[in-house]
């Protein structure tokens, strides 16, 4: 039931991104998000992205070829949650990621608040394609308990 | 105006006249450059062509003086490291072999010799009379155990004329922070990492097994150079740093996004034994002309680092990626080009959020062995386009350089894999 809500929101947002399209003035539908995430939230996400991520993952989430790793069609940012704020909270160096070799340094983001690794890694599963649902702050909280 | 009855005759004997004569000079094996010059922006009269398309990632690129081309792969392809390409028609190419399983950057012919480097080793094969490598399966290894913790891992080569060869060994770090690339993390106190990395090594290119215990940090205080070529006027070692990533976002507080695009320049060394180049201590501001100290030791984007650094050679935009260096020897390009350097530019990742730029070969006025005059951008429009160039999201990144036997200038290219040769073709 629930995956059939989701299916829905899709269906009804990619319909209201259609019509954003056609007429760029029309108000609320283009912003709206998919799976109960609020536009606040992800204005939030982004404004931390931008400081914090855009340099190396750039504006499109694409990455570097060989060096920064991209933020689009990858497990890493739309599997398990608990391994992605790993990434925050420990940094990440030297994976391949389908098929590819990144070979940066991410530094961890330790100077990040709970909340802002929360609302950074929902913009980030719900932006450049992709759609996957929030992580809350409650779930920072219980990766950092468990890195503990 | 009255029409000479003569004069459409006259014109069409000159016509079959010029056409006789161009029959006569041009010989089925003589360079045309493709309809489009290969996608390229070049100055008038010069022309380019696709020589081939690989479709691995072409990092440096050699040519024999018979005019075999090999061009080293980032990653093996189908087991091969290193591809092999004789010419066909038109002066194209087409790939006839390959061998080296190892990826890699570097690749550098010099008398009888091939030379090659993984991320951790330097090759040689043997070069026939015709310039083609007679031992692919048993290369010898000249040296072995150089650094590579991933980071700056590229070890490009070259030689001088004294039988040295000079590895470069990328320092495994943005600027030696404690943590590296991790905001506010300040520099590691007499940065270590310069023991076994962030210079130029020399040993010698005919001695086999050796390792940094036989070899000699030529230079140090470079973070990482993949671009380098002997300068044959000035008897010299030239080198184009790849500058330091992220002062904004590692030092918020001292540069805006802006600043940190524009900072700092990449930079051309002229090395000489025991030369310094101060990474990581400071950095080039190019608008300034000043060496800056570092913030990660101490510095505000004002106060000037110790006097006692070398100075660069010259300056290039920020980020821009100096993959490639080529002083260029040949007749075939205006006495303007000759013994002056072209540069391939791969192209920035770490201007954004402001627009990316380079994807470039740059050419650099040189005179008695030293650079001369601004630099001009000379093959342009690898990317594609304008806003592929500002999205980053090039078609082509130039990377190798190499110069063929009649004076072509040969291009690689790592993102797709094409391999170009650019011609003159106005006499």
């Amino acid at each position: 039931m629930k995956n059939i809500c989701v299916l829905l929101s899709l269906l009804l947002l990619s319909s209201g991104a259609a019509f954003a399209q056609k007429k760029p003035a029309a108000k609320a539908p283009a912003k709206k998000p998919t799976a109960g995430v609020s536009p606040a939230l992800l204005a939030s996400g982004k404004a931390i992205y931008a400081q914090n991520c855009l340099s190396c993952h750039q504006a499109d989430g694409g990455g570097v070829d060989g060096m920064n790793p991209p933020l689009t069609k990858t497990d890493y940012v739309l599997g398990d949650k608990p391994r992605l704020i790993g990434v925050l909270l420990n940094g990440l160096k030297g994976v391949e990621i389908n098929g590819e070799e990144y070979r940066s340094v991410m530094p961890a983001q330790t100077h990040l608040t709970e909340q802002q690794m929360a609302d950074v890694l929902t913009y980030v599963r719900n932006s450049f394609g992709n759609k996957a649902s929030a992580v809350t702050v409650g779930e920072v909280k219980a990766a950092r308990a468990a890195k503990k | 105006m009255k029409i000479n009855p003569t004069r459409p005759l006259l014109l069409a004997a000159a016509l079959a006249s010029s056409f006789g004569l161009y029959s006569l000079t041009s010989r089925p094996s003589a360079v045309t450059a493709d309809p489009n010059n290969a996608g390229l922006k070049l100055p008038a009269g010069f022309g380019a062509l696709v020589v081939a398309e690989t479709g691995a990632r072409a990092r440096h690129i050699a040519v024999t003086p018979q005019g075999t081309i090999y061009v080293k792969l980032n990653r093996a392809k189908d087991g091969k490291g290193i591809l092999e390409l004789k010419h066909t028609a038109g002066g194209k190419a087409t790939v006839t072999g390959g061998f080296g399983s190892y990826g890699g950057t570097g690749i550098y012919a010099k008398g009888n010799y091939l030379y090659a480097s993984s991320d951790e080793d330097v090759y040689r094969y043997k070069l026939d009379a015709k310039g083609e490598v007679t031992n692919p399966a048993q290369p010898e290894k000249i040296v072995s155990g150089l650094l590579n913790r991933g980071e700056h891992e590229s070890k490009s080569i070259v030689l001088d004329n004294a039988g040295n060869l000079y590895v470069n060994v990328g320092a495994y770090s943005n600027s030696c922070q404690e943590k590296d690339r991790e905001k506010g993390s300040m520099g590691r106190p007499g940065c270590p990492i310069l023991d076994s990395a962030g210079g130029i090594w020399q040993f010698r290119a005919d001695k086999v097994g050796q390792t940094y215990g036989t070899g000699t940090r030529f230079a140090t205080g470079l973070r990482n150079v993949v671009g380098l070529d002997w300068n044959a006027q000035s008897n010299q070692l030239f080198v184009m740093q790849h500058g330091r990533d992220q002062l904004h976002d590692i030092f918020p507080a001292l540069y805006d996004t802006k600043q940190s695009a524009e900072l700092p320049a990449e930079c051309l060394y002229a090395l000489t034994k025991g030369a310094n180049a101060g990474w990581p201590y400071l950095y080039y501001d190019p608008v300034k002309k000043q060496k800056i100290l570092a913030p990660e030791y101490g510095g505000d984007g004002k106060k000037l680092a110790d006097a006692k650094y070398l100075d660069p050679a010259a300056a290039y935009p920020a980020h821009t990626a100096p993959d490639g260096l080529l002083f260029y020897t040949g007749t075939m390009f205006p006495a303007k080009y000759r013994n002056g350097a072209f540069i391939a530019f791969h192209g920035s990742w770490n201007r954004a959020p402001e627009p990316q730029k380079g994807y470039y070969v740059v050419f650099q006025p040189f005179q008695n062995g030293k650079p001369s005059g601004p630099w001009e951008v000379f093959a342009d429009n690898f990317a594609g386009s304008a806003e592929k160039v500002a999205s980053g999201r090039a078609d082509h990144k130039p990377c190798g350089l190499a110069q063929g036997p009649d004076g072509s200038l040969y291009v690689s290219d790592d993102k797709a894999g094409t391999i170009y040769r650019i011609v003159y073709n106005q006499k």
